[in-house]
């Protein structure tokens, strides 16, 4: 138990900034995006109180329209699209398929520091600059006349962006090369296959945003008339280049949430999970078909019908994917042993947000109705149900199955579980409230609906309803704060494999891995998720926790 | 406003709207049966194979393909059912009839502006009821957006291009109509009416809003003050607001951010609506859109300046 791994290879704050230990990079990646985290939460927390009651109460226009927009900016770019792939993409995925690393460590570093450097100049351009209030859109022409924080803040996305690129490129390499022996495309945990989905779509995707950001910014600085129309351009062209990307980053924020999902599924049900390829091959259609719906933006902006008819229709598309892996990740449990700890919490609270951000998701693709729908309310519910509800519960419930591997300790159960409830309760009563309120009328990035109350009396109730949620929700996820920076010092040891799961970097490591992961390369033998071919895991605390030098069935390669 | 609407919706007073609530309607509950399906096994199976012990082994248990297509061919029928049904009244919602009566948007932040076929102005939008409206749309600005939730009508108001929207109100009350693309500080208080009247009584309004040649000049000032929405930003009671007061303006000594000062006579307040930026107010941010210069006829300027200099302290 006295060797902690990677963790205490070296020592001192030059061997963080400088390793390029996949593992110690996703902890920097940790504490990046949880300090961001915390400050596009703070930004959420304003916008909510300011519209608990009517009337201007804490903050004027002024600073609502920048709090919005900072969360919306925080949140997308320095917080979902890094998360999941910066964190637990860098120390899972190269444990999972049996490799020392990922294939490019040197880059992996760059590509923190390139992402830190993004992150710093928005917050200078805030900052210091101050006054941005564009949304996180940044559509034009608003966005090409008033404050020049603005530049700073699309300098930060394209520089933030090439992180996403080169994370990618990362990621398909390891995966392509550095697979162990037998660890067959048939064999990847769908972890793997998720991430490997997004890090297509990272490449492919993240250079669209990065031109687009060049353009804004040149049309600011030189007035070349590409998107303002008082100098000869079109504002729907932004439209269109801004969501040809950002739309597939809906896919970068949650491909890989149901990459752990799946996992979750599989390791707390003890079961094989089901229909393994459709899932995996869902993801890749998933990845491929994002790329084709970014006008579903777009079906009031002034864009012709005939596309708004061809988007509608793509966007269906990806609904039927989405379907088959939701319905697979129930089936999952069949005849399996479900073991409810907080991480499997997570995954079923996942399902059940994520159902109705995706069932959502339908209703606003329709056309008719979503001409009702958008720029309401009922849109923000929706892509928080998506993103905060899928997204992010995901990645909170992948850092509790992942934690005993990362820190070496076990957490509160108990606290868990608390906090899972306060999570689920504050969410929906924060987000369902958004949907009513949006369907019957009220449009969004309102700072205030006094003069709305005179005929839709109804809006105080629901926005002061959706506002003490939200102080619920921010409860929950202070006291996982709390509990898991305790765990550090005061939890209990863990084992190697206290979930009795069955990939690579729960039964070949050590309780905290080594800093070069394997001690021999692993000889990979059967599925990821074959429990009964390795009943050894689960029998036996004992032998769990010393499964590289006891486990029988290790087919161990010199 | 009597109807207040279902839990989901408001009050529906447009021809479509009916439609377009029982498409919503058919995805709702239609969403919400597969949500209970799904959402019922979870709990089911979550329940039913809970762990007894930690030692158990279930045996794998390899899926049905058939499970697997039925669970694609299902929802490939129903989202085939809600597109086709979607983008029919999507169509629909799109193509006025061709007796449609048109009327000229003009949106700009952070106000609307209504212009009719005989040049009568306004701020609220009025319409006849039970005859097709044609809204035919530009921006002075940035991209606004027009919508009235209960003649579930949405449409992007765009700057250097005219968009469309069309629809029938069904019935004579007062709707509110407000701006749904986010446009900038007052995005908030774009908010107008839409206020349906009987042809006899929208004809009756019609006469009496258009700009008539013989009204005195201060008069015909008012009257576009309040169509420009002027009133948004400057009261003329005393009253500060986002801009200086107008109330006894004119010959009023003016200080500026540059520290200069000068004195408001016929030719400063000519200026200061052409030209606001040119000369701002101590105390008060430039945020007074430049357009009016390209948006208002000279005689129109001279009837502003005519009413600014009426506009005494009592």
């Amino acid at each position: 138990m006295s060797d902690r791994g990677y963790l205490q290879a070296s020592n001192g704050i030059r061997s963080w900034l400088l390793t390029t230990d996949h593992k110690r990079i996703g902890i920097l990646y940790a504490v990046a995006v949880a300090a961001f985290f915390l400050l596009g939460g703070l930004f959420a927390m304003l916008v909510r109180a300011e519209l608990a009651v009517p009337g201007e109460t804490i903050m004027g226009q002024d600073a609502y329209n920048q709090s919005f927009t900072l969360h919306g900016v925080v949140m997308v770019f320095l917080v979902i699209i890094p998360a999941i792939p910066g964190i637990l993409g860098n120390f899972v995925l190269p444990l999972q398929i049996g490799a020392r690393d990922v294939a490019f460590p040197r880059l992996n570093l760059a590509s923190w520091y390139i992402f830190m450097v993004g992150a710093v100049l928005a917050l200078c351009g805030w900052l210091v600059v101050g006054n941005v209030d564009t949304g996180w859109t940044f559509y034009t022409p608003y966005s090409s006349d008033g404050s020049a924080a603005v530049l700073w803040l699309t300098t930060a996305v394209f520089i933030a962006g090439f992180a996403s690129i080169f994370t990618g490129l990362n990621f398909i390499v390891t995966v392509h090369k550095m697979r162990a022996p037998g660890m067959t495309w048939n064999r990847l945990p769908l972890f793997v296959w998720a991430i490997y989905a997004t890090a297509i779509v990272q490449v492919l995707a993240t250079p669209v945003i990065g031109i687009t950001m060049v353009l804004l910014f040149l049309e600011r600085l030189l007035q070349i008339g590409i998107f303002d129309p008082a100098l000869g351009g079109d504002p729907v062209l932004f439209q269109h280049f801004f969501w040809f990307y950002s739309h597939p980053a809906v896919y970068i924020m949650i491909l890989p949430a149901m990459g752990i999902i799946s996992e979750l599924m599989g390791t707390f049900s003890r079961q094989q999970v089901s229909g393994y390829t459709f899932i995996a091959l869902s993801s890749v259609a998933i990845a491929f078909l994002g790329f084709l719906v970014w006008g579903h933006h777009m079906f009031v902006a002034g864009q012709s019908a005939i596309s708004s008819i061809i988007f509608s229709m793509l966007t269906f598309l990806i609904g039927i994917p989405t379907g088959i892996k939701v319905f697979n990740w129930v089936a999952t449990m069949y005849k399996g042993s479900v073991w409810l700890q907080t991480p499997m919490l997570y995954a079923l609270m996942f399902l059940f947000l994520f159902a109705i951000g995706g069932l959502t998701g339908i209703m606003v693709g329709v056309l008719a109705v979503d001409v009702h729908l958008h720029d309401t309310y009922f849109i923000v519910a929706h892509f928080h149900y998506v993103m905060m509800g899928g997204a992010m519960i995901a990645l909170i419930g992948g850092l509790h199955y992942w934690w005993p591997k990362i820190t070496g300790r076990m957490y509160s159960e108990t606290a868990g579980k608390i906090a899972a409830g306060m999570v689920f309760v504050g969410f929906n009563l924060t987000f369902f409230t958004q949907f009513v309120m949006g369907s019957r009328g009220m449009p969004r990035r309102y700072h205030d609906y006094k003069q709305l109350l005179a005929q839709y009396p109804e809006f105080a109730g629901w926005h002061l309803a959706s506002s003490i949620g939200s102080f619920v929700l921010a409860a929950g996820l202070f006291m996982i704060l709390i509990y898991g920076l305790r765990s550090l010092r005061h939890g209990p040891p863990a084992s190697a494999n206290p979930w009795g799961a069955a990939t690579l970097e729960w039964t070949h490591t050590a309780v905290t891995p080594a800093a070069h992961n394997f001690h021999r390369t692993p000889l990979v033998t059967r599925g990821p998720y074959d429990y009964h071919l390795a009943p050894e895991l689960f029998r036996s605390e004992e032998q769990a926790e010393h499964p590289v030098a006891t486990n029988q069935e290790d087919n161990i390669r010199e | 406003m009597q109807d207040r609407g279902g839990f989901w919706l408001p009050e529906a007073a447009s021809s479509l709207a009916g439609d377009v609530d029982a498409l919503f309607n058919f995805v709702l509950y239609t969403s919400m049966v597969l949500f209970a399906a799904v959402i019922g096994s979870t709990i089911y199976l979550a329940v039913r194979y809970r762990r007894r012990n930690q030692a158990d082994c279930p045996a794998p248990f390899k899926e049905s393909k058939w499970l697997e297509v039925s669970w694609i061919i299902i929802p490939t029928v129903l989202v085939v059912i809600v597109f086709t049904w979607g983008f029919q009244l999507f169509i629909r919602l799109g193509v006025s009839p061709p007796n449609s009566y048109e009327i000229t948007v003009r949106a700009a932040k952070w106000n609307w502006l209504f212009e009719y076929p005989n040049g009568a102005r306004s701020n609220v939008l009025h319409v006849p009821v039970r005859r097709p409206v044609r809204l035919r749309m530009s921006s002075s600005d940035v991209i606004h957006s027009l919508f009235v939730p209960a003649f579930r009508v949405k449409m992007d108001v765009l700057p250097g291009r005219y968009t469309y929207a069309w629809f029938e109100a069904t019935r004579q009350d007062t709707f509110p109509l407000m701006c749904t693309e986010y446009c900038g500080q007052q995005h908030s208080t774009m908010l107008t009416d839409v206020i349906a009247l009987s042809q006899d009584k929208f004809d009756t309004w019609l006469e009496s809003a258009s700009i008539d040649e013989s009204m005195p000049p201060s008069a015909r000032g008012e009257l576009l003050f309040l169509q420009q929405g002027c009133q948004a930003c400057h009261s003329v009671d005393g009253t500060p607001s986002v801009g200086p007061t107008l109330q006894g303006i004119a010959m009023s000594e003016r200080e500026f951010t540059d520290g200069t000062r000068a004195v408001a006579d016929d030719n400063y307040l000519r200026e200061a609506i052409l030209n606001p930026a040119a000369q701002v107010v101590q105390g008060y941010a430039p945020l007074m859109p430049g357009q009016y210069a390209a948006t208002l006829a000279s005689e129109e300027i001279d009837a502003l300046v005519a009413y600014l200099q009426v506009l005494e302290v009592p």
